[in-house]
């Protein structure tokens, strides 16, 4: 097929942006190993940055992880049911209710960190403690598991099914765990894979909650930015993508997957 | 049919509800009082335009954003039509290329714009290369104008990308077949179209933008946008008051422009700059 010169045009614009997004990261990611990056590719191949970072930055990287994981646990505790009951009250009231959940998501990381230090930043043992970090994730990341979970939950027959199972004598309980989950489960795992993939990144918040003893990745990230060399800060910055990277393909590969969704019966009950 | 059972579904909604009202709520309000304790009293939420300072960083703050804003929805919306309407080899690896920076944290994208265009830069080199003198733009405005484009552009060609999907080629083929010219199809037939999720993703644009802290952080910059000069007048000037009533001010702005994208296109992927 012959294409017209306005595709060449277009896609050469198209790469243009691409390279604009991709070249540093990958400038960042050579330079991480690189012996001397002023030098270039040909001072040779090192892990010797790799191996500083982690002496230097491994504790950051287990706080982070650590953080990440709470925060899910909390998220799936909290959020899933709270999804699953918006989706069961609907209409204005659930809209309302989740207008105010995603208020942390619209309102800067800062403003929402200030707010928290002049509340509680007088209970010591809470301020000095990952805990008070870890606040600001599950604010940060709730309103994307909810609206993951509900968005799942509308889409799907989930009130046929649990009336189903009602009329064969099934108790809430055994519903929402037999009937109500399985149905969620796209919504919870997309939800799951962004919140983790959030928590590791956060920083605007992070930023202002953390102290010298419970610095995250990120913040590692900026300590090493302001303070150490190009090749150091870049071994760092790749040891991120590598954490990233995968949580990104997942949540691709998972989106592109749902996207034939395969229903067996259509909602009738919602109209 | 079951009941719609209330206490149920307020239980089961309770425990998100109490870390909401103790974690944010309470504390925001607090905020907002705090920010109405200065030597001025309520007059404090003033400052913004009486002290030149604090107007001066919102106005460059609001710039930026609007022009980051315009160059990004241009951007994204050539590459965005030309991906969703050409299939060819490579092209799903360009749209996950594209979308891939989303996640990134604000820090990163700094030092992305740092290693592009700082001192020991990629631009700098070949500048130097070409004509014997480094360019260095990360850590003026245009560095800040970068970054932000950074991380606009993904979000903004996703919200494109889903708004182009459905548009209908038949509208398109009959202005064609009717007599219209390229441009004249793209301005009447598919600007128009697109218009609800245009808006809707340089809502998003504008207040990622506004609230972004996480690059002008790294960039360390000298031009002082919103956040920074929270953060200054919060940690250096312990003037809480200020800082309060800024923050304040900045989350009604990006909360506003947030819900007209919500109410235009029903869904945001707002995160953090």
């Amino acid at each position: 097929m012959r294409r017209p010169k306005i595709f060449y045009g277009q896609l050469f614009f198209t790469l243009v942006v691409c390279a604009f997004l991709i070249v540093p990261a990958i400038l960042s990611a050579l330079a991480g190993v690189t012996e001397n990056f002023f030098v270039g590719l040909k001072s040779g191949f090192t892990f010797r940055w790799i191996i500083e970072v982690w002496e230097l930055y491994s504790e950051t990287i287990y706080l982070s992880l650590l953080i990440a994981v709470f925060c899910l646990i909390i998220n799936l505790f909290i959020g899933v049911p709270a999804a699953y009951s918006l989706a069961r009250i609907g209409g204005r009231t659930a809209r309302i209710v989740e207008e105010m959940i995603v208020l942390p998501v619209a309102i800067p990381g800062l403003a929402i960190a200030l707010a928290l230090i002049i509340m509680y930043g007088g209970f010591r043992d809470f301020r000095i403690s990952w805990s008070f970090i870890l606040v600001g994730h599950v604010l940060y990341t709730l309103p994307f598991m909810v609206r993951s979970v509900l968005a799942v939950l509308t889409s799907t027959n989930f009130k046929i099914l649990e009336e189903g199972a009602a009329s064969l004598g099934a108790p809430f309980w055994h519903r929402f765990i037999y009937v109500v989950l399985p149905n969620a489960k796209p919504g919870i795992l997309a939800g799951s894979l962004m919140v983790i993939t959030l928590s590791v990144g956060e920083f605007n918040l992070t930023w202002m909650l953390h102290t010298p003893m419970t610095k995250t990745l990120p913040v590692g990230l900026a300590d090493s930015y302001a303070s150490m060399r190009l090749e150091v800060a870049s071994a760092y910055t790749l040891v991120f993508f590598v954490m990233i990277v995968p949580l990104l393909i997942a949540m691709q590969l998972l989106a592109k997957s749902q996207r034939q969704p395969k229903k067996l019966i259509q909602d009738e009950d919602a109209h | 049919m079951i009941r719609r059972e209330y206490p149920r579904y307020f239980l089961l909604i309770l425990p998100a509800a109490l870390i909401f009202t103790t974690f944010f709520f309470v504390p925001m309000t607090r905020l907002a009082v705090v920010g109405a304790t200065g030597d001025e009293g309520a007059a404090s939420y003033l400052s913004i335009i009486q002290t030149p300072r604090h107007f001066e960083s919102m106005v460059a703050t609001v710039l930026l954003s609007i022009g980051v804003t315009a160059f990004a929805l241009v951007i994204s919306t050539i590459a965005g039509l030309f991906l969703v309407r050409n299939r060819f080899r490579g092209s799903e690896t360009l749209v996950s290329l594209l979308t891939f920076p989303l996640a990134f944290p604000g820090v990163v994208i700094g030092f992305m714009i740092i290693l592009l265009a700082g001192r020991q830069g990629l631009i700098g080199g070949i500048s130097n290369y070409l004509i014997g003198y480094k360019v260095v733009l990360a850590y003026s405005m245009w560095g800040l104008f970068l970054g932000y484009l950074y991380f606009s552009i993904p979000r903004v060609i996703l919200t494109i990308m889903a708004s182009a999907e459905k548009l209908d080629p038949a509208l398109e083929e009959a202005a064609r077949s009717l007599g219209a010219s390229s441009w004249e199809v793209i301005v009447d037939v598919i600007l128009p179209a697109l218009k609800p999720g245009l808006i809707a993703s340089g809502a998003i644009c504008f207040a990622t933008s506004m609230g972004a802290f996480g690059t002008a952080f790294t960039l360390a910059t000298n031009i002082d946008v919103l956040p920074m000069t929270i953060y200054t007048e919060f940690t250096l000037n312990a003037n809480i008051a200020g800082a309060a009533s800024l923050s304040i001010i900045l989350g009604i702005i990006t909360w506003v422009a947030l819900l007209l994208a919500r109410s235009l296109s029903g869904s945001t992927v707002a995160a953090s700059g």
